[in-house]
């Protein structure tokens, strides 16, 4: 099987690998470079458990080749905290009871990055739309809107 | 020193932030996708395009051709090392992979081993299988005509396509009773095939180590301990050199409770190819192929009074449990506890019968978020009041507030046989009334119906039977259904516990440790929960059925009084007064009327490994198995409140009110979430979710694209109360809360929904309620 190389920013790190070139990003970010806080919960790009952002958009990691991210720069969840601080978003997760099993809360934080840097301050309603290519089994949503609103709040202090 | 409260602990009560959250929102989570492990295969099924064909033949050559394809196993494998079938939790037996025949679309025919996913997934798509179709079987009614094709021609003596009939009640006395009635009302409904569809599929990673004799299974499981019995009980792994881990999981529902072909293959591979394998389904794989839930035909029939006494209840039920009988349920009930249905009611005789039924249909009958069938009861019986109240003219508030059992009914024994522990029904549906402004909706609606415009109210006051079971009736294949809890108090006053539940989201590590603070007066933060290795927990039945808090979690208080009986005695020597003149008060052991004079647990603890009395064993550890001595019946009202749009069939809900009654709640935080959950799966399954199948047997909408899952935008918003009533026999007065809001929502919402239509005739609307089937009936009634 041919291979090509794939070489992507990854959370701020350029990361390379050797891959078959019908790899999804999303088995690129998992299988080899083991980032496995993005999940699979469909195969047909319904669920949104590998949101991830491309250069500055979420997209669903299961649709796109990683060949297609090429040169590109990638945000997972395990880019969300930094320098040992959890980014707003996350501590409005825990805060309010955003999450139970957890498998749709990493796609879920960056729709909600998306949402947030393109709307500061967003109604409930547009919240919801915000997150509506993300499915959640567990909490029926009320507390995730409560989480993105926590983290809209703390984010609009940060910049005052 | 600031007071030790229950406050200052996180103990019962207090809204506790999570435990698990910090590595799940940093991606830190690990579920069974998330295990490499090195020298790993992995396995790949091929899977049957018909719902019933004999099979030919199996060709693997091109597939083996494959670069990085290591193995095709079939049926003709498995036979050689006796696993070609295995025993279903209902004491059936599936097919490990189809052998003379395939029984449903999808089902397992070959499993392709590959050094990578990708090229497995190459060599299935290889694998020839040629067919020779049969005629398919999937209306459950069909199936038991004369003449119609016998599906499970594998077992001896089979016949028919019939796998059980099981009752409840007295039947002649509920005859005698509906020939005296002064009105009946009977209804049919179907309660669709759904699927729980956790965000997470199942799948395992296998590790069998030749030299040390060890078998490691990571795996998807709401039960390792029930699993790894089952194991040893079919295949060559035996129980003491088999280790289950059921690791992070992604979501259960029940889909996560029974054993599938998947697992077993896996361990064959690990086995025979001496290296781990691991297999992930699709998610189209786990709607077409893993555990549904419900199809059940129910006619249900109320007799009553003129002035509506309910007097007897009747049910007759044709279940449709697909090719296996593989549902879960204790081996004494297969039908599970169906036969609640007579609800919050106070009714003098009923009958119940169920008629399970072999058709090509994936197996399963899984609970989806439900103890055993109390959706199903449920749900018939909160339509059928609702029917009477119609034929009565009554409103459906005042003929539940008439027949519900009545607080000092309690303990109360149901004409079925069930013992309900505590309950004030009506006291909960007032708040219920009150929170949605009842009687001022009423108003709204007859104001609206005479300009056209059509708006119901709908109301389900349910009661659950949950937390299974009490040894002496319930076993599942013969496993009691008591759960452990081993609690290990360290030197410095820290605490390790571990239980035989496991947790899919619900918080155990939280939720555990809090009532281990509330009872050993330790902060939880200084409490760590372990839950699914069965190497290291104390055996359990696992998590499913709401058991978790009125099993495991009694036996955590009961495991944390031990450690406190020995604590005391420790305490007295340390304050050198007698046993009998401590007391544990304000969370710490103190000298009777010396106010003072105390220790804590934590002082304890380091004396109970440094300075213990003669005669008494060093540490602080216990150990408790914890039968149940009776279910707990967790109960509430829910109002519906929805707005048609009477061109379209267009609905809303505008407005969704939750009265829960579970006992006492331990943490009210993540109680809420789960009503949350809980009412947006009810939500789904009311208003979107069906597994459809054409007369060939083929599913049409066996993925995510055609399955529908309520996004935040469809969902409504839940306003949520409660009422306290603690249960009397559980040891903190707690009664489970995981599943109530599945169970009650799907007949509120439906009622709503009749309700706005009952003007025009209409009684009774088949879920899933799409707006295409409103809009044809508006459109037959000439209204749209």
């Amino acid at each position: 099987m041919s291979t090509v190389n794939v070489t992507v920013t990854v959370n701020g790190v350029e990361r390379s690998a050797e891959v078959e070139p019908r790899t999804l990003l999303v088995y690129f970010l998992r299988d080899h470079l083991r980032l496995t806080g993005t999940h699979i919960g469909c195969d047909t790009s319904n669920c949104g458990a590998c949101t991830v952002m491309l250069d500055g958009k979420i997209i669903k990691s299961c649709t796109l080749f990683a060949v297609q991210a090429n040169g590109k720069s990638v945000k997972t969840v395990e880019g969300l905290a930094e320098n040992g601080k959890l980014h707003p978003i996350q501590e409005g997760f825990k805060e309010e009871h955003g999450l139970q099993c957890g498998f749709c809360t990493p796609g879920m934080m960056l729709s909600a990055l998306e949402l947030l840097q393109k709307n500061p301050h967003p109604s409930e309603d547009e919240i919801r739309w915000g997150i509506s290519g993300n499915l959640c089994r567990c909490t029926g949503y009320q507390n995730i809107v409560k989480a993105i609103q926590y983290a809209a709040d703390k984010m609009a202090k940060g910049e005052a | 020193m600031a007071e030790t409260t229950s406050e200052s602990l996180g103990g019962i009560g207090q809204s506790v932030k999570r435990k698990e959250d910090l590595r799940f929102i940093q991606g830190k989570g690990k579920y069974i996708e998330d295990f490499y492990l090195p020298n790993m295969v992995y396995g790949v099924f091929v899977r049957s395009i018909f719902a019933h064909a004999k099979i030919n033949s199996i060709n693997s050559d091109a597939a083996l051709k494959v670069p990085g394809v290591v193995a095709v196993l079939t049926e003709k494998d498995l036979a050689g090392v006796n696993l070609a079938w295995m025993p279903t939790l209902a004491g059936d037996t599936q097919a490990v992979l189809a052998g003379e025949k395939v029984l449903f679309q999808s089902q397992e025919v070959a499993f392709v081993v590959a050094e990578t996913q990708a090229a497995a997934v190459d060599g299935a798509s290889l694998v020839e299988v040629d067919y020779e179709e049969l005629p398919v079987v999937v209306d459950p009614f069909k199936a038991m005509e004369p003449g119609a094709p016998v599906l499970r021609t594998d077992k001896e003596g089979q016949k028919d396509n019939h796998i059980f009939t099981w009752e409840a009640g007295d039947k002649a006395k509920t005859e005698k009773a509906f020939q005296d009635a002064e009105v009946t009302v009977s209804q049919k409904t179907h309660y669709p095939r759904c699927h729980p569809a956790p965000l997470e599929t199942c799948g395992c990673v296998v590790d069998h180590n030749a030299f040390t004799g060890r078998t490691d299974i990571f795996m998807t499981s709401q039960a390792p301990h029930a699993h790894r019995t089952i194991f040893a009980l079919i295949s060559p792994f035996k129980e003491h050199t088999t280790r289950i881990v059921a690791p992070d999981i992604g979501g259960g529902f029940g889909n996560k409770v029974p054993v599938y072909p998947g697992y077993v293959l896996s361990a064959v591979a690990s086995l025979v190819l001496g290296r781990p394998c691991k297999w992930i389904e699709t998610r189209s794989e786990n709607i077409q192929s893993t555990g549904f839930a419900r199809d059940y035909h129910s006619e249900i029939e109320l007799a009553a009074t003129k002035d509506g006494k309910i007097t007897a209840l009747r049910v007759k039920t044709t279940a449709d449990h697909g090719a296996f009988d593989a549902q879960a349920s204790p081996s004494k009930w297969p039908a599970g506890l169906f036969s609640i249905c007579t609800g919050s009611y106070d009714i003098a005789d009923a009958h119940v019968q169920v008629d399970a039924v072999y058709t090509n249909k994936a197996p399963g009958g899984v609970a989806y978020r439900c103890s055993f069938r109390v959706t199903e009861a449920v749900y018939i019986m909160e339509r059928a009041v609702d029917l009477l109240a119609v034929k009565l003219n009554m409103d459906p508030v005042q003929l539940r507030k008439k027949n519900f059992i009545k607080p000092e009914q309690f303990p109360y024994k149901s004409t079925t046989g069930w013992e309900y522990d505590s309950g004030d029904y009506e006291k909960t549906m007032n708040v219920a009334l009150e929170a949605v402004g009842y009687d001022q909706l009423r108003k709204e609606q007859a104001e609206k119906r005479s300009r056209g415009e059509l708006m119901g109210i709908g109301i389900s006051s349910f009661t659950e039977i949950v937390g299974a079971g009490p040894r002496k009736q319930f076993d599942i294949l013969g496993l009691s259904m008591n759960d452990g809890a081993e609690i290990r108090v360290h030197p410095t006053g820290t605490v390790m516990a571990r239980f035989g539940v496991k947790s899919q989201g619900q918080g155990h590590e939280t939720t555990f440790a809090q009532i281990l603070a509330e009872e050993l007066g330790i902060p939880e933060a200084d409490i760590i929960v372990e839950e699914g290795d069965t190497d290291t927990a104390p055996y359990g039945l696992g998590t499913y059925g709401s058991r978790s808090t009125p099993v495991a979690g009694a036996a955590a208080a009961i495991a944390a009084r031990k450690i406190r009986d020995k604590a005391q005695k420790i305490a007295a020597h340390m304050l050198e007064v007698s046993e009998a003149d401590i007391e544990w008060k304000d969370y710490k052991f103190q000298v009777k009327g010396v106010p003072g004079k105390a220790k804590t647990m934590a002082e304890v603890a380091f004396a109970a490994y440094t300075a213990i009395p003669d005669g008494m064993e060093a540490g602080l550890e216990a150990v408790t198995y914890y039968d149940p001595p009776n279910f707990t019946f967790p109960y509430g009202t829910y109002i519906c409140v929805v707005d048609i749009d009477s061109k379209t069939g267009e609905y809303k809900i505008r407005k969704f009110v939750a009265v829960d009654d579970c006992g006492i709640v331990i943490n009210p935080m993540i109680v809420e979430g789960q009503i949350h959950g809980g009412l947006t799966e009810g939500f789904a399954i009311a208003t979107m979710q069906e597994i459809r199948f054409d007369e060939g047997g083929n599913i049409l909408n066996g993925n995510f694209m055609d399955y529908m899952l309520p996004t935040a935008v469809d969902t409504p918003h839940w306003d949520l109360d409660r009422t306290v009533t603690p249960c009397p026999h559980h040891p903190i007065g707690a009664k489970g809360i995981g599943e109530s809001a599945n169970v009650g929502s799907p007949p509120a919402i439906v009622n709503a929904i009749v309700d706005a239509l009952s003007h025009l005739g209409v009684t009774n609307i088949e879920m899933p309620v799409s707006p295409w089937k409103i809009w044809r009936i508006l459109h037959e009634k000439g209204v749209a």
